[in-house]
């Protein structure tokens, strides 16, 4: 089929365009950047351009939906803007085009209001009680999306969890970039558990949300690897896959909730160049149990990772002895 | 006096259900001869008659006081809903008592009397006819039996909650009534405020939701509308000069013939309807099934799912309770008591016989290797064991000991309490042995539920029995001085009691049928239990260790291991208690036992695991004699809790010519199977996951019950190899019962052989609550307990087999492996103890980690490392897995990080 992938620069969108290809789709692209994917079609340019956007899906059968404004701080109206105002904008072309899928890449931080999560499944998106303006928006974003699923149009929402991989400038780069300048800690001792998805396992997952949107439709589903881990033994993993030392020392997770309030503020009076150190919404994930029921996912998508945490982790050591 | 007729409750109580609402007239008797009074009540028969369902009977429910039909409302509705579901249909008729709840209010005084013909007015009224099982709390457990014992007819059985019949004289009633009855406090907590309204509704574990209470007190809103509130306090019958004290006597004379089936639900922690009047109630329906919900109180209605367990119970008995049984309960009671064992098993060897062969024996019974305050070890010949025991016997029997009567004894292992033991066993009395293992909690709520006649204790003991409030005449082991024997409520000494036995005729014996000795079980997974053994049973089970372990008189036993330290009569052979601490098996040295065999020359030596440990730590000290006395040891057992193949060999080391074995048990069937050292070497080749403990010992049976996806072993019990599945047992020597405990009982056996009836007579089965599998060879292999399987996304995983992976890490010296997250979809977790020690518990290293990892096919998502692991106290060695996974279940969602 032909599909459209937005935001397919990014580190996910990337591996999601080109396992679109792999899998024998012709991919059309739609970001400001190229996506420098081999075998598709970039068409350059914002989300929220009315017009592109039209261009862009003319003619696809499906659309999955990455682009969007990722981010731990920055100004509100710009993430409504791109992560709501984008998405209703694109499914509004794509309905009119006469698409027939459309994939709402979401997060499972929208429907997270803080506390510990223990092998639950894909709650329903919580606007209200998402912590943080990324969250919120894109909680907003798939409830739209969901909202609009429909016989002609099936629309189905994947979440993946804390994506990482070789070429990660998000995640991992700054892991390895805070831990070689001795500025990571470990958050209550890192014993929190949570769920992590290697980046080829999440492009897999969303290409099967996308082939399966004819029986999954109208559903969210949490994307993950399956295999929870402390905190602190991921960090350590991909640390030492990096070949530089894991964070040995810890800080009560209160206090680095405490010190994100206190940066955010000082950040939204005083916009830095760089991302703030330590957000709120930071220290509750690195400090709180995420880990998710994965049986609904497993089943409605037919689709189990390929790919091991340990697998990840060697390959990620492989990245990093090439670079 | 202000009169009301009777209302309907308000719309919207929770859990109520308005259809089930009735206002009846009825024709009054007694002080209302010629009136007609209105009665709000709750009756399901309309709805079931709607249905078209034809009802088995009626449930004839009386709530007590300060509380009203609404009490009931769960078994009206469960038993709609039951019959809608094709089981045995029950209509429920809950009254409310004239004046209380929405029934008329009546402004006359109603004692008991008036209060029994009012029920039998009502049920006249309504037409009501049987079968009926009446069901009763609290006061209106009596009304209900009043109304029980007038209507023999249509009575089918009783079913009571916390309740009381019967006042002993001589016994002031319990604080809170004398409180509330005392002139002046009564009209004011009971009718003036809503203070006894509101101190019963506080007495629900865990509380009431508000709109529960509310619900409650709905009724209640007034002065006047609480009057009867008082009116049923003030008739509490104090004393015999009371107004209802001849109808209160009346019915409980009547109720001790009952001859229908009886269930009792109890909260044992009621400040009010104590255990005291359970066990009287139970002495006068020996028929009825038991069962006191450990933590529940006087509320039990509320507190325990009483409506299901009052469903399953008429469900059991629908034979009977329908008249297609018709014989007779009580009688069946009795005849349990008084068989005479299997009629094609081996004739009954009472377990004095042993003791009788050799009472003109001068050689050495029993020794005491270390007895308090003495240098030399305490030896009794056969012949003063024999006198004394007798003399014991005698003397408690005329002390008014009678048959059925639980002793308990809080006394050490040693001559004394042998003695002990064989008296009462000799008289029928019940012994109670409560250890200090179930540490001062565990031991209070073991000693109270057994609700014992006697305690005798040191004073030790006796010091706890009376700080604690347990029950019981207290006799001490030792003479008192008086102000000691005073301050501890002592009645008499063993002294004492021996001299009255002295001279005087032992009673005729028990037989095989009746109740011999209670013991608890370890309470590692929830509350200790109480374990019924009948005398058949302890026969047995002294004949399989004679008859496995080939003890003969002249074999000896060394054992600092109870309850098999109490067996050496029984078995005919003398018996040695090394020095120790028994309450303490760390304190057992080498050198202990190395004294105790030179003393007695013994061939068998019983010890537990934790005693091994340091027996084997203390090795260094044994000297040339003491090594040379070891090897004439034959048989060397270690029992009570899983041993490792390393520390046994150590063990076996300083005893070359003994075999050793180690059998496995619990407290409700101590010998199930047994394997030796060289079986365990064996079994180490074999692919098995888990702990082999080898073949059942003589006619004993292993079965397995599969675990379905869900983790539950639902499957019927099977010989299949290779399965895992809960460990059902068979055994002639298995426990009889627990104690007052109807539906763990129940669940014990359900879904086994003779839980299905479909056993062979005289088979007994048990659900030991134990997971593992059989081999091809028949061998057993346990591999952990059934509430500790890891219920994952792929189906149920026991720990043990994992944990045995763990522990062959380097670094690691002792491994739990549990589970977090939801029951379905747990994770596993590797916790261990590590070589050396962590000062502080969290993630184990990166290193330790991996090697973990590596270790085990099991996935496991964390490995924690904690200074040390909670174990139980009686063994010092069951790690207590439950409690590592409820802190692996915190630490791994985030937080400080606590120990365990």
């Amino acid at each position: 089929m032909i599909v459209l992938v937005t935001g397919a620069s990014g580190f996910l969108g990337r591996a999601v365009a080109a396992e679109l290809v792999a899998a024998g789709h012709q991919v059309r692209t739609l970001q400001r950047r190229p996506s420098g994917v081999h075998g598709v079609t970039d068409v350059l340019g914002s989300v929220t351009d009315v017009s592109l956007v039209a261009r862009a899906v003319d003619g696809v059968d499906g659309v999955v939906h990455l682009a969007a404004k990722v981010s731990l701080a920055g100004d509100p109206r710009e993430f409504h803007t791109v992560n709501v105002g984008g998405t209703r904008l694109l499914i509004d072309a794509a309905e009119r085009a006469g698409a027939t899928r459309f994939v709402q890449v979401s997060s499972p931080s929208v429907a997270h209001a803080g506390s510990a999560l223990s092998g639950v499944g894909a709650e329903p998106a919580d606007p209200e009680n998402a912590h943080g303006d990324y969250a919120r928006t894109k909680a907003e974003g798939e409830l739209l999306a969901l909202a609009r699923d429909s016989a002609s149009l099936h629309v189905v929402a994947v979440r993946p969890h804390l994506v990482w991989g070789p070429g990660d400038t998000q995640l991992v780069e700054r892991i390895v970039d805070r831990a070689r300048r001795g500025r990571l800690p470990l958050l209550d001792g890192g014993t929190a558990l949570i769920d992590s998805t290697y980046v080829d396992n999440a492009a897999t997952g969303i290409v099967a949300a996308l082939h399966r949107a004819d029986t999954a439709h109208g559903n969210a589903y949490v994307i993950t690897n399956g295999e929870p881990r402390p905190v602190g033994d991921l960090l350590a993993g991909i640390c030492l896959a990096a070949g530089v030392t894991p964070p040995r020392w810890s800080v009560p997770a209160g206090l680095a909730r405490a010190a994100g309030s206190a940066i955010e503020r000082v950040w939204a009076i005083r916009p830095g160049s760089d991302e703030p150190p330590m957000t709120r919404f930071l220290a509750e994930q690195l400090s709180t149990a995420h880990w998710f029921d994965q049986r609904a996912t497993r089943r409605d998508l037919d689709w189990t990772p390929t790919v091991s945490l340990d697998e990840g982790l060697r390959r990620l050591a492989a990245h990093y002895r090439e670079a | 006096m202000v009169t009301e007729g009777a209302s309907l409750p308000p719309s919207g109580l929770p859990g109520l259900d308005p259809r089930f609402s009735r206002i009846l007239r009825v024709p009054g008797r007694g002080v209302d001869a010629g009136l007609s009074r209105e009665w709000h009540h709750l009756d399901t028969g309309d709805e079931l008659a709607s249905r078209g369902i034809a009802t088995a009977g009626t449930i004839l429910a009386v709530h007590g006081n300060p509380t009203w039909s609404y009490l009931w409302r769960g078994v009206a509705s469960e038993s709609l809903r039951a019959a809608e579901s094709g089981r045995p249909a029950w209509r429920v008729v809950a009254v409310d008592q004239l004046d209380m709840g929405f029934s008329e209010r009546t402004g006359v005084h109603r004692p008991l009397h008036q209060r029994v013909s009012d029920l039998a007015a009502f049920t006249e009224a309504l037409a009501l006819d049987g079968p009926v099982v009446t069901l009763g709390h609290d006061w209106g457990g009596v009304v209900s039996l009043g109304w029980a014992v007038d209507h023999a007819a249509s009575l089918a059985g009783v079913m009571l909650l916390n309740t009381a019949i019967h006042h002993p004289e001589g016994v002031p009633i319990p604080a809170p009534l004398r409180l509330a009855g005392a002139r002046g406090v009564l009209a004011a907590s009971t009718v003036g405020t809503t203070a006894f309204l509101d101190t019963t509704l506080a007495l629900a574990t865990p509380s009431l939701d508000r709109d529960v209470a509310d619900a409650y007190r709905a009724p209640y809103r007034t002065a006047e509308r609480r009057r009867a509130i008082g009116g049923f306090v003030a008739d509490i019958p104090v004393d015999a000069r009371h107004e209802s004290f001849g109808e209160l006597d009346r019915i409980a004379g009547a109720v001790a013939r009952l001859d229908v089936p009886a269930l009792m639900l109890w909260g044992p922690n009621d400040p009010i309807f104590s255990d005291r009047y359970l066990d009287d109630l139970a002495d006068r329906l020996p028929q009825a099934d038991v069962h006191r919900f450990e933590g529940a109180s006087h509320l039990v209605a509320e507190d325990r799912p009483y409506a299901d367990a009052v469903l399953t119970w008429l469900e059991d008995n629908g034979e009977r309770l329908s008249g297609l049984d018709p014989s007779s309960p009580r009688a069946a009671a009795s005849a349990r008591r008084t068989s005479t064992g299997s009629p094609d098993g081996p004739p009954f060897v009472p377990l004095w016989r042993g003791l009788d062969e050799r009472r003109e024996d001068d050689s050495v019974a029993v020794v005491d290797m270390a007895p308090r305050g003495k240098s030399e070890p305490r030896r009794v010949s056969w012949r003063q064991l024999d006198d004394r025991v007798r003399k014991l016997a005698a003397g408690l029997h005329r002390m008014g000991v009678r048959k059925g009567q639980r002793v308990s004894l809080l006394v050490q292992p040693g001559p004394t309490l042998t003695a002990v033991v064989y008296a009462c066993l000799r008289i029928g009395a019940v012994v109670v042995v409560a250890d200090a293992g179930l540490g001062v909690k565990g031991l209070t709520r073991a000693v109270r539920g057994a609700w014992p006649d006697v305690v005798i204790g040191e004073a030790l003991g006796l010091t706890a029995a009376r700080t604690l409030g347990w029950p019981g005449l207290r006799i001490s082991t030792a003479r008192l001085p008086r102000v000691a024997a005073v301050a501890l409520g002592v009645e008499c000494s063993l002294a004492d009691v021996i001299e009255l036995g002295t001279g005087a005729p032992v009673p005729a014996p028990p037989g095989p049928g009746d109740e011999a000795a209670i013991l608890f079980t370890s309470g590692s997974t929830g509350p200790a239990k109480g374990v019924v053994y009948r005398h058949g049973q302890l026969s047995a089970l002294r004949d399989v260790l004679a008859a496995h372990f080939d003890v003969t008189s002249e074999t000896g036993l060394v054992t600092g291991f109870a309850p098999f330290a109490l067996l050496g009569p029984a078995l005919g052979t003398r018996s040695v208690t090394p020095n120790m601490d028994v309450s303490a098996p760390r304190t057992l040295t080498a050198s202990a036992v190395a004294a105790a065999v030179r003393e007695s020359d013994a061939r068998i030596v019983f010890l537990s695991p934790a005693a091994i440990l340091n027996v084997v730590a203390t090795a260094d000290a044994l000297t040339t004699t003491d090594r040379a006395a070891l090897t004439h040891v034959r048989t060397f057992l270690s029992t009570g809790a899983p041993i490792g193949e390393q520390l046994l060999a150590s063990a076996a080391a300083l005893m070359p010519n003994a075999t050793p074995h180690t059998p496995y048990g619990m407290t409700e069937c101590l010998l199930v199977t047994d394997v030796t050292l060289d079986g365990v070497r064996a079994a180490a080749a074999a692919p098995d996951r888990g702990v082999c403990v080898g073949t059942p010992i003589g006619s004993n049976r292993v079965l397995v019950a599969a675990l379905d996806a869900d983790g539950r072993p639902t499957a019927a019990p099977s010989d299949e190899a290779g399965v895992l599945g809960e460990l059902v047992v068979s055994a002639p020597h298995l426990k009889d019962h627990y104690d007052r405990l109807w539906l763990t009982d129940r669940a014990a056996e359900n879904g086994t052989p003779s839980g299905n009836r479909g056993a062979a007579a005289g088979e007994r089965w048990h659900r030991t609550g134990d997971v593992g599998h059989l081999d091809a060879d028949g061998r057993v292999w346990v591999e952990g307990r059934l509430p500790h399987v890891i219920v994952t996304a792929d189906g149920p995983v026991a720990p043990v087999g994992a944990e045995q992976d763990v522990e062959g890490v380097e670094g690691v010296r002792r491994a739990a492996v549990v589970g977090v997250g939801p029951h379905g979809l747990r994770q596993a977790v590797a916790v261990v103890e590590t070589v050396p020690p962590t000062s502080r518990p969290g993630l184990a290293t990166p290193e330790l980690t991996a090697a973990v990892r590596a270790s085990t096919a099991l996935p496991l998502v964390a490995v924690l490392a904690v200074p040390q692991l909670p174990t139980d106290i009686r063994h010092n060695s069951k790690i207590d897995r439950s409690r590592v996974s409820t802190w692996a279940e915190s630490t791994l969602a985030g937080g400080k990080t606590s120990a365990p």
